[in-house]
């Protein structure tokens, strides 16, 4: 009887320290959500009543009333175009040779670990090799086409990475078939793979582009800290984007400069989400499509 | 289906000569295909060439004993000096705290999505951690500066401006996903047999969780946390914006550092004339950095082969 009562005793300590455990754990689970949360309604705040139109049109000025992202936009519009334009084909083309011509071979090893660690790559590192690469050794200037190529290379491992998964997913039997009917290797890659596989690769193209967007620190090595009043009209020409002119915000002493950071930040988010909503509905679509 | 129409349609070539077309074609994909794979190998080589070579360029100026063991970084003042320890010092400090603060909630969060959440909830939270992740560190170094330091100012009224704590504790948040998904995927991967030999045993959810799915999963954890480690010590618009930018060798959080990230952008803000000093310290740093997280990625990926459990 006695043990008994012991047993029981421990068994309701335990009980509670589980209880109080398992609540711990869901209350960690929050902290993210709820940081989330605050720093939205924060930037939100500190933006009203600056983010209007006047704000979008105009080029930065020394007057924070009379400051605006206009030439910071293009920029970013200029760069994401280039680099989606150099690493959709690149990205895409690696991923087929890994998973469709060198299956098993050391070579094969060697680009995939290689691609892995230049996934954890630092982004600053990147900015120095598109800075002593391009701008100087090439002699690109601190261009539009010097970042785009930058952030390319910052962007191939994680763009392979989603497309290998996608080309994996495609069924071994659909490849079979096509090669049993006599499709060469890229016959069977181009009529039978690839049409499958795109809403993946697309869906992680996308995410790795709305990362590449909001990178500041390579950005800032490559173009460093300019003031611009005009907007790009060539590859060649200087440029800046979002995530640089709201460093460039953020980094003023005054407090109004801090405002247009906030605005700035609010328009920055608003083209990452649509990014992302846009890869939402692509992988939902495609889900759709192979249950059917 | 096209090419496969194409043959027949073209019955009047002899089948021999389209064979060799064909052949052609494919071998001069496979090398189209082949080159795009090496690009990705050319970048690395490019990086450690570039960063190898620009840093002679600094080494032949500065010993690299100074740069190890120096204790104090003025490139941009006369005396100059260039021990690169306080970079490292405040580098570890910010990525430290960050630690500090991801892996007891990253890991909380982990094991509650794993062992306890319903899939309901899942659904709902895992997005949100999606974004928290998807989120530019541009706008990371704004929160940490405009909201988080002066509440912490509150606490601790002789904190500086720029403190190594406000950013560290941002850092923290950010890599809250990083812990928790790849953790949370470790743990998944237990069998289910393993827990309910556990909850046969008569065991509560939590000893289950504690003693059973995370020893098994052990490998994985400690690789999710080098990695989210790495990601801090390479981290760099939150130092940038709300760490600082006075190199200097100190534990104190409340004071203001700099990290090696913050200062490389320091630099490359302010245009220095190519080929000084001033200049070819950013890639000297730069190396350094390079290593310090590829030995880092590398150890992860060692670690994740040497330990894990086969079922």
């Amino acid at each position: 009887m006695k043990n008994g009562s012991a047993f029981q005793r421990h068994l309701r300590i335990r009980q509670i320290t589980g209880y109080i455990n398992g609540t711990l754990f869901f209350l960690a689970t929050l902290t993210g959500i709820i940081v989330l949360i605050v720093l939205i309604v924060d930037v939100f705040k500190d933006s009203l009543g600056w983010l209007d139109w006047q704000f979008i049109t105009s080029y930065p000025s020394r007057k924070p009333q009379e400051a605006g992202l206009l030439s910071a936009m293009f920029g970013t519009l200029w760069v994401m175009a280039l680099t989606a334009l150099f690493s959709f084909p690149v990205g895409i083309g690696t991923a087929i040779y890994l998973e469709e011509y060198a299956p098993n071979s050391r070579l094969r090893r060697l680009i995939q670990t290689n691609i892995n660690n230049l996934a954890g790559v630092p982004s600053i590192v990147y900015g120095l090799l598109g800075l002593a690469l391009f701008v100087q050794a090439l002699a690109l200037g601190r261009s539009v086409l010097a970042g785009a190529l930058t952030l390319t290379l910052m962007s191939l491992p994680v763009i392979i990475i989603a497309a290998q998964e996608a080309i994996r997913s495609v069924p071994e039997s659909y490849r079979l078939g096509a090669f049993a009917l006599g499709a060469t290797r890229w016959q069977v890659v181009r009529n039978i793979v690839l049409p499958n596989a795109i809403p993946g690769i697309l869906t992680g193209t996308i995410l790795a582009m709305s990362r590449a967007i909001g990178e500041a620190a390579p950005m800032i090595a490559i173009s460093a800290l300019v003031y611009l009043t005009f907007i790009p009209v060539s590859p060649m020409d200087r440029f800046t984007v979002l995530p640089i002119q709201i460093f460039n915000w953020v980094s003023r002493p005054q407090e109004g400069f801090w405002h247009l950071a906030a605005a700035g930040i609010i328009v920055l988010l608003f083209v990452l989400l649509t990014m992302n909503a846009a890869a939402i509905i692509l992988r939902n679509r495609f889900q759709k499509r192979t249950e059917e | 289906m096209d090419s496969a129409r194409t043959t027949v349609d073209v019955s009047s070539l002899s089948l021999g000569r389209l064979r060799k077309q064909s052949r052609l074609r494919e071998a001069v994909i496979q090398r189209l295909l082949l080159a795009c794979a090496l690009i990705s190998v050319f970048t690395t080589i490019g990086i450690v060439i570039i960063l190898v070579v620009q840093a002679a360029g600094f080494f032949r100026k500065v010993s690299i004993l100074e740069f190890f063991t120096g204790t104090q970084w003025t490139p941009l003042f006369q005396p100059q000096h260039f021990g690169v320890l306080p970079l490292v010092g405040g580098t570890l400090l910010t990525a430290g705290i960050a630690i500090l603060v991801a892996i007891p909630i990253g890991l909380a969060a982990a094991v509650y999505l794993s062992e306890y959440a319903q899939d309901r909830v899942r659904r709902i939270v895992k997005p949100f951690l999606e974004v928290l992740a998807g989120i530019p560190t541009v706008v990371y170094g704004y929160f940490a500066l405009t909201f988080l330091t002066p509440l912490l100012r509150n606490i601790f009224p002789d904190m500086i401006v720029f403190n190594a704590l406000s950013a560290g504790m941002v850092m923290g948040a950010m890599i809250i996903p990083m812990v928790s998904s790849l953790s949370e995927d470790a743990m998944v991967a237990v069998p289910r047999s393993l827990r309910d030999a556990g909850y046969g045993l008569g065991a509560t959810r939590f000893e289950v969780a504690t003693r059973v799915v995370m020893p098994a999963a052990v490998s994985g954890i400690v690789a999710a946390c080098i990695l989210a480690l790495s990601r801090a010590v390479g981290e760099t618009m939150i130092v940038v914006i709300a760490a600082g930018s006075t190199p200097k060798l100190t534990l104190n959080p409340l004071e203001s550092i700099q990290t090696m990230t913050a200062y490389i952008v320091q630099i490359s803000l302010g245009e220095t004339p190519h080929g000084t000093v001033e200049y070819y310290t950013i890639f000297a740093v730069g190396l350094l950095l390079f290593f310090m997280t590829l030995l880092m990625n590398l150890f992860s990926q060692w670690f994740v082969g040497r330990y894990r459990e086969k079922y």
